[in-house]
């Protein structure tokens, strides 16, 4: 880790977005994490995203568990209000948080163990909930900050820095979610931004639950011959299956494009995502397809990454995301003025003739 | 022969065997208790039974001491009607309606010398049951559901109504009373209306055919309850989140906190709906257990929203990492613990006081909570909207410890009320404009007021107030920290917080006597129970004082009270006498002026385990001991030496 500060002063070259700010706006304190460590790269993914969707920092909540993954909220948008909760349960902090207000971008970081082991419970109800976050699984196959034991995530076969094979089953969070219903489901590696940016984009404005598990190696613990969650290993057998473009909802869809590859998926606020290099055979938007295209796609050994899922947003009716569901106000309940809320005292009088 | 007289009363027309003794008459100061099947609908007809009492004016509770079962086990509803207010549960019944034959034997023993036992004369009861010195009183209640009603379920749900006309009759209840209530009941329902009044009137002319009606222990109407109403703690804790603002719950079902959510969700649905849109200005989440709820009232506590949890020790235990988190963080959050009996599932369906120690320090590290310790549902209304205040003024979790018996029972209060200028008190929350005005940057932990109290930001609000909550090591500025002085200056101040919550938390209720030399220390449903011993000691000629703790850390007035007598008994409803080590721990007093009286078998206490406990330290005249053997029987073990 480094004790230097960040210094204060803005780069005069620094591109501003639309609300003025620079990248810089978007980030936060120094990292103390190792160097080299996938989660770092994932936070200045985070940062672009931001910054490209020209989000106000201070709209959002960024939660975490417990974790180096769960450090990293630190790192980025430090003028957002963050939780570093417990471990495993940052889905119920974000959970009331979103209730509560549903005006915030909820941003939730999560590590592999964090999500499947202790928070296993957490992660899938939270899916199920549909509750409108973009929900990230920093995955290393290893518990980082308690130092290099075998996670949930660790495949069969993979061996840990001193030698040991794991042999248990892994769990594969994106199967997981796309069995549990989760409308938007990706997987990318820390080391393609240019892959990854683009589904965060999409991510944060998806309505509804979007999960994207990055392949993020731990340059400490878990990136030697025989992981497969090293740097090498997922390079060797990364298969870039869809490849997806977040086009905001006033641009078009870039005509760079050969038209025959870009098949578009509607957002329900506009935006739309430009799909290409997908197979053929491939709909992102067939969930039962999807399911066995990356189970086949396993079997052949490889990391199948990009917007692997995407369910199209509902053109009428209530949205089924949390609030649809709970049918709240369009107003933050947080904010709900007290005279709308409690009933008075000529209620309570009439209220308790049923009490007699 | 007694035996005889019975077995008379089984073959034909039943009449009434006047065994024993005739009670003196005794009017409105009476207990009964009716044992049914679980299942059966028996419900309904006792709680009209209740209600019918109540509207008469007479002060009456209704307990229901139910198995953890859904159909076929054994249950009870215990009546106490007292003129003078003392509703506590007693061990003394003057009558038992055992509609039960798997508890005939335990319902009969547990009758007062010179009660009566009422059954079902269709069958005969077996020999081995006499007692000669109640009197049984055969109604053949399924002969005549049978020959008056149709279908099984409809002969079953009858044959309640039948005894409660049969009661009516022996107590002297107002029938006019009854009827009104089965009309409000049944308003839309005539069918079932007259099958009610059918029944009603087969127990009742039944009765006063064959009994002496009424029974020398009756009712009179009298004008206790003009300004009561009779609800359960549950219904009014939830009434008291809806008018406190709360629009977050989380929750896991459990008995016996499951009808709290169940009654706010009922509230919310009458009184929080968008009378345009229809939609809600409310959020209720059935969590996957336990944690998941807890972390989503920390987190939509953080994020500004009054939000609770109800649920019971089982589910407090898995909150606790959360409740560390809340405590350090400093996130106001909401716990209602509607206690039940443990450890473990223990017996989920009866009563006890066994949280308190735990709620009190609920996590690892140094935690102290703020705990508060309603009696019955008017104080659960109170308490539960003062909570909400207390947790946003302290930034703390705060918990609201009741139990199965004043969550779930029908307890007559005084009627609750509403203070329309009441606002929340959200405490020290900074706004944008307050915030875009700041001049330095915000520090989420700092004492800037010197009370302890930092100031709060909420998310979204404005750039200026964001920081990171953490529940690892931060310093006063909302930094993360692992240095030693930064942190402990930190806990320190959170330690002080909560110190000086004290004052501001409800007083306890004191009530002094002259020439008192004992002190009666209670705690939360007890209440009822130890101010019926006060003045049954009184009517021995023993002045004692009363004290109920109804808060922790405790109030500056508990510790003079305790110096002020040579002994304090310290009366409370589990094993461990958990309030008794907090007084020693937390207060000054001496140990040895601090004696234990415990009750912990499950059940209400009654005055009867206050009596008893205190003859074993004090002599409080004769007639103690033997009766409460004999009347607390099997079914209630747990009384402590
Ligand atoms: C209740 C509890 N148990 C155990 C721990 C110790 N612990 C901290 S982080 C961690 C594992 C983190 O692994 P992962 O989620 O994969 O995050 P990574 O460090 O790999 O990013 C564990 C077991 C804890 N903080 N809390
Ligand atoms: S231990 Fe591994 S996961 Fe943790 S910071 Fe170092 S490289 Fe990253
Ligand atoms: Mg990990």
């Amino acid at each position: 880790m480094s004790y230097i500060k960040k210094p204060r002063v803005h780069h005069p070259g620094l591109t501003r977005n639309r609300l003025g700010l620079t990248r810089r706006d978007y980030e936060g304190t120094m990292s103390t994490l190792c160097a080299g460590c996938g989660h770092d790269s994932i936070t200045a993914a985070i940062i672009e995203a931001f910054w490209e969707l020209e989000i106000a920092p201070h709209e959002v909540a960024k939660t975490s568990g417990i974790g180096c993954s769960g450090k990293t909220p630190t790192y980025f948008l430090k003028e957002a209000h963050g939780f570093n909760g417990v471990h495993g349960r940052m889905p119920s902090i974000t959970t009331g948080a979103h209730a509560a207000n549903r005006e915030l971008v909820c941003i939730g970081v999560s590590g592999d163990g964090d999500s499947l082991s202790i928070g296993m419970g957490q992660f899938a109800h939270v899916v199920r909930r549909n509750v409108d976050m973009l929900y990230i699984i920093e995955n290393n196959g290893v518990y980082g900050l308690t130092k290099g034991q075998f996670s949930a995530s660790a495949d069969v076969g993979s061996t840990a820095k001193r030698g040991q094979v794991n042999r248990e089953h892994p769990i594969d969070s994106v199967l997981l979610s796309l069995n549990l219903g989760a409308g938007f489901v990706a997987r990318s590696f820390s080391g393609d931004k240019e892959q990854l940016v683009p589904i965060l984009k999409a991510g944060l404005r998806h309505r509804g639950f979007a999960l994207i598990d990055v392949i993020s190696p731990c340059v400490t613990f878990n990136d030697h011959r025989g992981s497969t969650k090293s740097y090498q290993y997922t390079r060797d057998n990364y298969n870039q299956l869809v490849y997806a473009d977040f086009v905001p909802p006033a641009e078009e869809i870039a005509a760079s494009f050969e038209a025959g590859d870009v098949r578009s998926v509607q957002m329900h606020d506009g935006s739309r995502i430009a799909f290409r290099k997908v197979p053929d055979d491939y709909d992102p938007t067939d969930r039962d397809q999807v399911y066995g295209y990356i189970r086949e796609r396993q079997r052949a050994g490889e990391v199948a990454t990009g917007l692997l899922y995407v369910e199209e947003a509902p053109q009428e009716g209530e949205h089924s995301d949390f609030h649809g569901l709970q049918a709240t106000v369009d107003e933050p309940l947080s904010s709900y003025p007290f005279e709308d809320l409690c009933p008075g005292a000529d209620t309570l009088e009439r209220l308790q003739e049923r009490f007699r | 022969m007694a035996v005889d007289n019975r077995l008379s009363a089984i073959g034909g027309d039943a009449p009434a065997s006047t065994n024993g003794e005739r009670p003196a008459p005794r009017v409105n100061d009476l207990a009964f208790k009716i044992g049914t099947v679980n299942g059966t609908g028996s419900a309904s007809a006792n709680g009209l039974l209740r209600s019918a009492i109540f509207r008469m004016g007479i002060p009456v509770s209704g307990k229901n001491l139910f198995p953890s079962n859904i159909q076929g086990l054994p249950t009870w509803y215990e009546i106490r009607a007292n003129g003078d207010g003392h509703t506590a549960r007693t061990a003394r019944f003057d009558m038992v309606v055992a509609m039960n034959p798997a508890t005939y034997e335990r319902d009969v023993k547990e009758v007062t010398p010179g009660g009566w036992v009422m059954y079902d004369s269709s069958w005969p009861l077996p020999r081995d049951l006499d007692r000669n010195d109640v009197t049984f009183l055969g109604i053949p209640l399924a002969k005549m559901t049978v020959d008056n009603f149709k279908g099984s379920r409809v002969r079953i749900l009858m044959k309640n109504i039948c005894y409660v006309g049969a009661l009516a009759a022996l107590l002297d209840i107002d029938l006019d009373i009854v009827r009104t209530l089965l009309k409000e009941t049944f308003a839309a329902k005539a069918k079932l209306l007259d099958a009610n009044f059918l029944a009603i009137d087969l127990g009742y002319d039944y009765a006063r055919e064959h009994f002496d009606c009424p029974l020398p222990v009756r009712l009179a109407p009298m004008d206790g309850n003009e300004d009561s109403i009779v609800i359960d703690g549950n219904t009014a804790a939830a009434l008291g989140c809806v008018y406190a603002g709360a629009t977050v719950a989380a929750w896991y079902p459990i008995t016996p906190s499951t009808s709290l959510v169940d009654a706010f969700t009922g509230f919310c649905h009458q009184f929080r709906k968008d009378p345009e849109t229809g939609r809600n200005r409310f959020a209720i989440i059935q969590a996957e257990d336990e944690l998941a709820a807890a972390g989503m009232v920390i987190g939509a506590a953080w994020a500004g929203a009054r939000a609770f949890t109800s649920t019971s020790g089982a589910g407090l235990s898995l909150m606790s990492e959360f409740i560390g988190l809340a405590y350090y963080a400093e996130v106001p959050s909401v716990f209602f613990d509607v206690q039940r009996v443990g450890p473990s599932t223990g017996m989920p369906t009866r009563t006890q006081q066994g949280d308190i120690q735990f709620a009190a320090y609920a996590s690892h590290g140094d935690t102290r909570h703020i705990v508060i310790f309603p009696a019955n549902p008017h104080e659960c209304f109170d308490f539960a909207v003062g909570a909400f205040d207390l947790a946003e003024r302290f930034q703390t979790p705060v918990f609201v410890l009741t139990d199965l018996d004043i969550g779930m029972n029908d307890w007559v209060i005084p009627k609750l009320e509403w203070d329309d200028s009441y606002r929340p008190d959200r405490g020290k929350v900074l706004t944008a404009e307050e915030l875009e005005a700041a001049t330095g940057p915000f520090h989420r932990y700092l004492d800037v007021d010197g009370d302890g109290i930092p100031w709060r930001t909420l998310p979204g609000v404005h750039p200026n107030g964001a920081y990171l909550t953490r529940g690892s090591g931060h310093d006063r500025y909302g930094n993360y920290t692992e240095d030693s002085e930064p942190y402990a200056d930190v806990l320190a101040r959170v330690g002080r917080k909560i110190d000086g919550a004290a004052p501001h938390l409800p007083a306890p209720e004191i009530r002094l006597r002259d020439g008192a030399k004992i002190g009666l220390v209670t705690i939360g449903g007890c209440r009822g129970a130890v101010l019926e011993a006060v003045d049954e000691l009184v009517e021995r000629g023993i002045e004692a004082d009363y004290m109920r703790v109804r808060a922790f850390p405790f109030h500056p007035d508990i510790e003079p009270f305790l110096a002020a007598h040579e002994v304090n008994f310290v009366i409370e409803q589990n094993r461990d006498g958990q309030l008794r080590k907090l007084l020693i721990a937390e207060t000054d007093a001496e140990k040895a002026a601090l004696v234990s009286i415990r009750y912990y078998g499950g059940y209400p206490m009654s005055c009867h385990h206050v009596m008893d406990g205190l003859a074993r330290h004090i002599d409080i005249g004769a007639d103690s001991g033997p009766r409460e053997a004999a009347a607390l029987g099997a079914a209630a073990p747990g009384a402590a030496p």
